[in-house]
């Protein structure tokens, strides 16, 4: 019995040898190498190009149920001129009993439809992209359609799947191993230019472990050493995006496990600026360590998220003051992904990052355009607060997002007391000042 | 799979709260979608605590007594009907529904409807009167600090003396309705729903 298996033992041992050996060439002449000398062969725009006849073709065969449409139609009229319209004939002063229809009627259409909740989850997109994840209200999917969904199952999580965790793996690996090695050279040019080679290489093989395809725009405004760079946040990504076409210095807290162990190698090469937990409170500490890193013209360029969490990548909410107030030149960049390859934003209150990373490397591909925008800083005149909205204003505008004034701390926490005390204040105007003329006082 | 919630409602209950309401079957749907991305606690129904996560309508100074609304008396959980319910008054009056049949009862968003709506915001121990207290806290809410406790008080006072027919110091759902008999409560209290 056992001779009859045998040469089948020693033919299948010889195969899965084989093929193993040509994986492994493929991977490293058609990724690895390509990636260390920053080359593309064009593989993925292809595979771009391919996927989105695709979906058009999926879209046209699709009984479509109802499209995504705004539930209701607001007017942005202003609380003084909603109820002066109210004001029955117009001269009546003060109070008026049906004031209260403007709050009301606000405050019900805020529930049907509000601008912020909305931001904290996934993007609904139009056509159906082939991927379980994304389909709400397509529930009329021929047989046809469903055989395409099945094999694109297949193509994701049998072929792909596997392909980016090894590249991962790789990339992560090789970005520890490195780092470590090129901080043992002593301070000087080789150092950096060592360092950012090796950062940038290890990044290229990460992008390729995301299948990420981006589109780099005007590159001539890329961050220079010395200043600070800021970008609109959706997702832990959008650093692998942006390092892996220029070197910065990354700036967090210090985090244990695997991501302390790159923490720590990827400081022995190049300064980065990691916070201790406790640290973080002090804002104090916090401008100080980040002004004296731009003051060292050495250094690389800053990378930072004003926004401080990630936002669902369709608006802009409130940048942080803290990294305006320094007074260097600020790089602004803006990122928007395009939804129909795969969802980049990271909702974490639904997701950990572990299946967080497992959506990323299992959805089709990542397809981003990143926008270097002309450097900017503070004018006379003009306090961190206003600079911050300006920036944010021109990411808002390149990407085409919406600008919102609204603090992306809302994801988790409570509306501060004092905009509502603004809403009071601002009727209490419109009553007190008709009465200006009466007779009380 | 939370994404699935248009799945999660069946036909026969699209087609009550048609009938009960009269919001359209895409309307009721998407309605639907919005209820459930409220709903975190994927229980099927809206908690107090739901609303208050709306940033815009904390700021709202009646926030708290339009989220009352939406509870039935005593009840700390709203669901999916009694929030279409609550809702269907703000839809717009159309004009074919003026000539519908009057045997059905009068439609949600009916001028009256309308009115009581707003009536119930001011009338917070639902006795069907407005008395000076309740006057006084619902335009404390709306002004905060902004304005003296005396001034406030002129201002209820003044209110109430205009509105009140009967001389009961109090204001009736009918002298409410006679106060505002000539503003446009149709379209103030109406929200623009699209199709």
């Amino acid at each position: 019995m056992e001779s009859y298996l045998f040469p089948f033992d020693s033919l299948i041992c010889m195969l899965l040898g084989i093929s193993f050996t040509v994986w492994f060439t493929l991977l490293l002449v058609f990724i690895i190498v390509p990636a260390i000398f920053g080359v593309s062969f064009g593989i993925r725009r292809l595979y771009m190009k391919s996927l989105i006849k695709l979906f058009e073709w999926a879209t046209l065969r699709m009984d479509n149920g109802e499209t995504l449409k705004r539930i209701i139609a607001k007017e942005p009229v202003s609380l003084e001129q909603e109820i002066q319209d109210m004001r029955r004939g117009g001269a009546e002063p003060e109070f008026d009993m049906s004031d209260i229809f403007y709050f009301c009627r606000r405050g019900v259409e805020s529930i049907v439809d509000d601008e912020v909740t909305k931001r904290f989850t996934a993007e609904e997109l139009e056509s159906w992209n082939l991927l379980t994840r994304s389909n709400y209200n397509f529930h009329h999917i021929s047989t046809r359609l469903t055989a395409l969904w099945g094999v694109g199952v297949l193509i994701r999580y049998g072929f792909l799947l596997p392909l980016r965790v090894t590249l991962a793996f790789t990339g992560v690996g090789l970005l520890v191993v490195l780092t470590s090695i090129v901080g043992l050279f002593p301070n000087g040019r080789m150092k950096n230019y060592l360092s950012d080679k090796v950062h940038l290489m290890c990044y290229r093989i990460c992008v390729r472990a995301l299948t990420a395809i981006i589109t780099y725009h005007d590159s001539e405004n890329k961050p220079k050493n010395g200043g600070i760079c800021v970008a609109n946040h959706t997702s832990p990504i959008d650093v692998i995006i942006l390092a892996s076409d220029g070197c910065y210095a990354m700036v967090g807290q210090v985090h244990g496990g695997l991501m302390g162990v790159i923490q720590r190698a990827m400081v022995k090469a190049c300064p980065h600026i990691w916070f201790e937990r406790s640290e973080v409170k002090d804002r104090h500490l916090v401008a100080k360590r980040l002004s004296d890193h731009v003051a060292d013209k050495s250094k690389l360029p800053i990378l930072i998220f004003p926004e401080g969490t990630c936002i669902n990548n369709t608006s802009v909410m409130m940048f942080k003051k803290g990294s305006f107030e320094i007074g260097c030149t600020v790089y602004p960049v803006a990122i928007k992904y395009d939804p129909r390859f795969g969802d980049a934003f990271w909702n974490s209150s639904k997701f950990g990052m572990v299946n967080y990373l497992l959506h990323m490397m299992s959805s089709w591909a990542i397809v981003c355009s990143v926008w270097y925008l002309p450097p900017m800083s503070r004018m006379e005149g003009e306090d961190a607060v206003q600079f911050a909205n300006r920036v944010k204003a021109a990411i808002a505008r390149k990407g085409g997002l919406a600008d919102l004034l609204w603090d992306g701390g809302l994801k988790r926490g409570k509306v501060k007391e004092v905009f509502k005390e603004e809403q009071q204040k601002l009727y209490s105007k419109v009553l007190v000042g008709s009465s200006e003329d009466g007779s009380s006082s | 799979m939370g994404s699935r919630a248009s799945s999660l409602l069946r036909e026969e209950d699209i087609e009550e709260i048609k009938k009960q309401t009269g919001f359209s079957h895409s309307q009721i749907t998407r309605l639907y979608s919005r209820f459930h991305s409220l709903d975190k606690g994927e229980n099927g129904a809206l908690s107090r605590e739901d609303f208050q996560r709306i940033p815009e309508l904390a700021i709202n100074p009646l926030g708290d007594r339009i989220i009352n609304a939406f509870f039935p008396e005593g009840e700390d959980q709203v669901n999916f009907r009694g929030f279409m319910r609550t809702l269907a008054h703000f839809r717009p009056v159309e004009d074919n529904e003026k000539n519908k049949d009057p045997t059905s009862g009068e439609p949600l968003n009916s001028r009256t409807n309308k009115l009581f709506f707003a009536f119930r915001l001011y009338d917070l121990d639902r006795d069907d009167k407005i008395s000076r207290d309740e006057l006084l806290q619902v335009l404390r809410m709306m002004v905060g600090v902004n304005i003296s406790d005396e001034q406030l008080g002129s201002i209820a006072d003044r209110t109430i003396q205009e509105a009140d027919t009967n001389g009961d110091m109090c204001i009736s759902f009918s002298e409410f309705t006679k106060v505002l008999e000539k503003v446009d409560v149709e379209q103030k209290m109406s929200i623009r729903f699209l199709h």
